[in-house]
């Protein structure tokens, strides 16, 4: 698919030829409030596949609003109004008709703050598995979830520091491995798009340089969306950049091109550190 | 410069003091009671010697000494309380004398503690040993021969109560059952029929089964003609039926290593036996039981019904005016004073819910009641009711302490709301259901009101578990420690006599409450290591 991205022009001119790529997700002129506060203003833009979308602003300037609008982790909250859409694979995420458990089975979410269970290792990367009645297939069924929860380990490289302790409890884990095991878990359900709200904020350098490098593995596979406060991480990781301020999507384009050459003053004054 | 108080203020160490001073009252209050509670009610079972005093006026006094206390009035004098025992022979069971007019302590060997099936201890001398008016021992043999029909005598009264107990009273219950079948078919218009003489056989064969088990227990007490001579202070002698003696012994020949083993004995019988002549001797055990089964069962209704409602609470429940009214309501639930829920329990529970139930399936047996009267159920309902605050606000604290994170994660992991509460909310706050149930099982245990209205009784006739069928009768009434501490205590007919009875019955109560505590907290500390959510 060569569809033009639904991002404007306007916003950025110079970022036309990267965004000749497939879609994977894409906003529509998407509005949120939370009561009467809006907290999104008009967001139109598209998240290219099997590449790493990086959301940057200051904050509450919107970016972890908006990444939870694509697995509608904002209907958690009373009082949310959403307006515009979210498409993904060309069907809106808002429709009525949707069942958001399918829809977040496509899209799985890594959280700021790393959550496993309290659980063994196993039984946090089984738990979506088994809530979707995987690896249920006949008399083989816990061998296929050993399978997944292995698969899903390597996946996230965390399975040559635990294989020995599967069953011990996921929280004796350092604070970069049960990152990762967030990872892994979320991976596990075999998501089209995976959510990242801000992954490393908790994290010292080197788990933090982990999970970098694990990103750059994963967007093979997965079409990674992260919020980041960290602009050197947005530049390190992302393919493609968004700027948010107040609501709004300053600016959208290729990431070395945001950095190095940003079409709006506000971005530039931003990632300068004039503000923010 | 600061003045000498402010900077000693300053330096914290007065409100160090006060606040430890503070807990040291708290736990030498707390440690007085127990200690007064374990000192009188573990003494009671210690076998004391038998002191024989001889009096200035030339009387004899032979007993226990249980109690010594300054003569109100005259300085210096102390006088002595002694068990004489004998109800029957002196009429009272303790005598005060005063320690002047003491002229002489014995301990003789020779003097016997007899217990038995009524009237109290008796204290005396074994003299001679009759089978109806054939003299079998005289002054030399007659410990002895006693000694020896001991286990016979025994034996006949188990069967003896075993025959009124569990055959006449399976006998009972079958005549019972044919008697309301029979009224249930003369409401339909039945009086005939092959129905009705198949019942009337029935009858007539269950009668001539009651026959049987009466001629045999005439005949067993018929054959119960030996005595035994006991002599007293005074004069005063007893011959006493030989079936009617539990135990003998000799506590100024026994050692301490005897004294211990029957100490021992008698602590068992405590909380193995039921109680004898009107609670003020023998053992507690049904009330043990029925306390036990009154908290399970309490417990088990609790639970759910509260840990249900806190989860509507906190997880479903739109937060706003409307559930905080809801959550101060409940809270102050707590603080309603017991009694009212005991009226309630017997408004409700007992007179509505039992007097439908009565009019809807035992309607044959009315005018009396089934359902419709105090029994097991009706009492743990109403303790349920008066604890459910407890749990509820337990586990709302511990719903409302579960990180959002761990539900997002669920939710985000395509579980439903449904999933995420069962698989991983639950798991999490079932730490804080658990200390909510070990407050109220505390809280429950110690009542004692509403009991009192609901279904406790000073005795029971059988335990509300037995082997007829349906085995668990929840309709019965039962016995309950804290209502027996009361009953012995306060409404005994023999108030001093029962006194150590209630600080043992205390101190069990006390025993029960913190091993069913024990058991809580044991079973919450392994969940806890199991579902810690402080790295979250």
């Amino acid at each position: 698919m060569t569809a033009t991205l639904g991002i404007s022009a306007s916003l950025n001119p110079r970022a036309e030829t990267a965004l000749v790529e497939s879609p994977m997700v894409e906003i529509d002129r998407l509005s949120l409030f939370y009561g009467t506060k809006q907290a999104l203003r008009d967001i139109t833009m598209a998240v290219p596949k099997h590449r790493v979308t990086a959301y940057i602003g200051p904050s509450g300037c919107g970016k972890s609003t908006l990444l939870r609008c694509i697995n509608r982790m904002n209907d958690l909250i009373d009082d949310v109004r959403v307006t515009g859409a979210v498409r993904i694979g060309g069907a809106d995420v808002y429709d009525a008709a949707v069942d958001v458990t399918e829809l977040r089975k496509r899209v799985g979410m890594v959280f700021q703050k790393s959550n496993p269970f309290p659980k063994s290792i196993f039984e946090n990367v089984a738990y979506g598995p088994r809530i979707l009645g995987m690896g249920r297939r006949g008399v083989r069924g816990k061998t296929d979830l050993e399978a997944i929860v292995e698969r899903s380990l390597r996946g996230a490289a965390l399975w040559d520091e635990v294989q020995d302790r599967l069953g011990e409890s996921a929280l004796g884990l350092s604070g970069g491995q049960q990152q990762r095991l967030c990872i892994a878990r979320a991976i596990a359900v075999e998501p089209d798009v995976l959510l990242m709200d801000e992954p490393c904020s908790a994290l010292d350098p080197i788990a933090t340089a982990r999970i970098e490098e694990l990103m750059l593995e994963l967007k093979a596979s997965y079409t990674i969306v992260i919020v980041t406060h960290n602009m050197q991480q947005a530049a390190r990781v992302s393919d493609y950049t968004g700027f948010l301020l107040l609501g709004d999507l300053v600016e959208f384009g290729v990431t070395r091109q945001l950095f190095t050459n940003p079409g709006d003053q506000r971005t530039e004054d931003y990632i300068t550190g004039r503000f923010g | 410069m600061q003045i000498w108080p402010g900077r000693v203020w300053r330096s914290g160490e007065p409100f160090i003091w006060l606040t430890g001073g503070a807990l040291a009252v708290a736990l030498l209050l707390v440690g007085g009671l127990i200690g007064l509670i374990l000192v009188n009610g573990l003494g009671f079972f210690w076998p004391r010697d038998v002191v024989r005093l001889s009096l200035a006026d030339g009387k004899v006094v032979t007993g226990q000494i249980v109690d010594r206390e300054a003569v109100p009035g005259r300085a210096g004098e102390h006088r002595i309380k002694v068990k004489v025992a004998n109800r029957d022979l002196y009429g009272a069971d303790f005598q005060w004398v005063d320690e002047s007019a003491v002229k002489g302590r014995a301990t003789p060997a020779e003097a016997a503690v007899i217990e038995r099936t009524e009237w109290g201890l008796l204290i005396g001398e074994i003299r001679e040993v009759r089978d109806g008016a054939r003299a079998v021992a005289g002054a030399e043999g007659a410990t002895q021969e006693l000694l020896r029909q001991l286990p016979e005598a025994r034996r006949l009264r188990q069967e003896i109560r075993r025959i009124e107990g569990r055959d006449i009273g399976k006998i009972n219950a079958a005549q019972e059952a044919i008697r309301l079948r029979l009224k249930g078919l003369e409401r339909r218009g039945v009086t005939s029929g092959t129905e009705v003489d198949g019942l009337a056989r029935e009858a007539t064969a269950l009668q001539a089964g009651y026959g049987e088990h009466e001629r045999r227990l005439a005949e067993l007490r018929k054959g119960q003609t030996a005595t035994v001579l006991v002599t007293a202070d005074g004069g005063n002698q007893k011959w006493l039926l030989v079936t009617q003696v539990l135990d003998v012994y000799f506590p100024n020949r026994m050692g301490v290593a005897t004294k211990t083993a029957h100490y021992a004995s008698r602590l068992w019988e405590f909380v193995s036996d039921s109680p004898r002549e009107s609670n003020t001797e023998g053992g507690v055990f049904p009330a043990i039981f029925g306390t036990v089964m009154l908290v399970v069962i309490m417990s088990i209704l609790v639970t759910p019904l509260g840990v249900l409602a806190a989860f509507y609470l906190r997880e479903y429940a739109r937060q706003g005016p409307f559930v905080s009214a809801v959550r101060i309501a409940v809270n102050n639930l707590a603080g309603v004073p017991s009694i009212v829920f005991g009226v309630f329990g017997v408004g409700f529970f007992i007179y509505i819910v039992g007097g439908a139930i009565d009019r809807t399936f035992y309607a044959d047996a009315l005018p009396t009641p089934t359902w419709g009267t105090g029994g097991i159920l009706w009492a743990s309902l109403t303790l349920a009711l008066l604890t459910v605050p407890v749990v509820i606000v337990a586990t709302e604290e511990g719903l409302a302490a579960i990180p959002r994170g761990m539900r997002e994660a669920s939710l985000a992991l395509s579980a439903t709301k449904l999933e995420t509460t069962l698989r991983v909310v639950l798991p999490a706050v079932m730490p804080s259901i658990l200390t909510g149930l070990i407050l109220a099982m505390a809280r429950a245990a110690g009542e004692v009101a509403p009991l009192m209205i609901t279904g406790v009784v000073k005795l029971a006739p059988s335990l509300p578990v037995d082997g007829t069928w349906p085995f668990l009768h929840f309709d019965r009434k039962f016995m309950h420690l804290g209502f027996h501490i009361y009953d012995v205590g306060f409404q005994s007919p023999n108030v001093d006599a029962a006194r150590p009875m209630v600080f043992a019955t205390t101190l069990l109560l006390l025993v029960i409450v913190i091993a069913l505590n024990l058991f809580a907290i044991g079973l919450r500390n392994r969940l806890r290591r199991a579902y810690a959510t402080s790295a979250v």
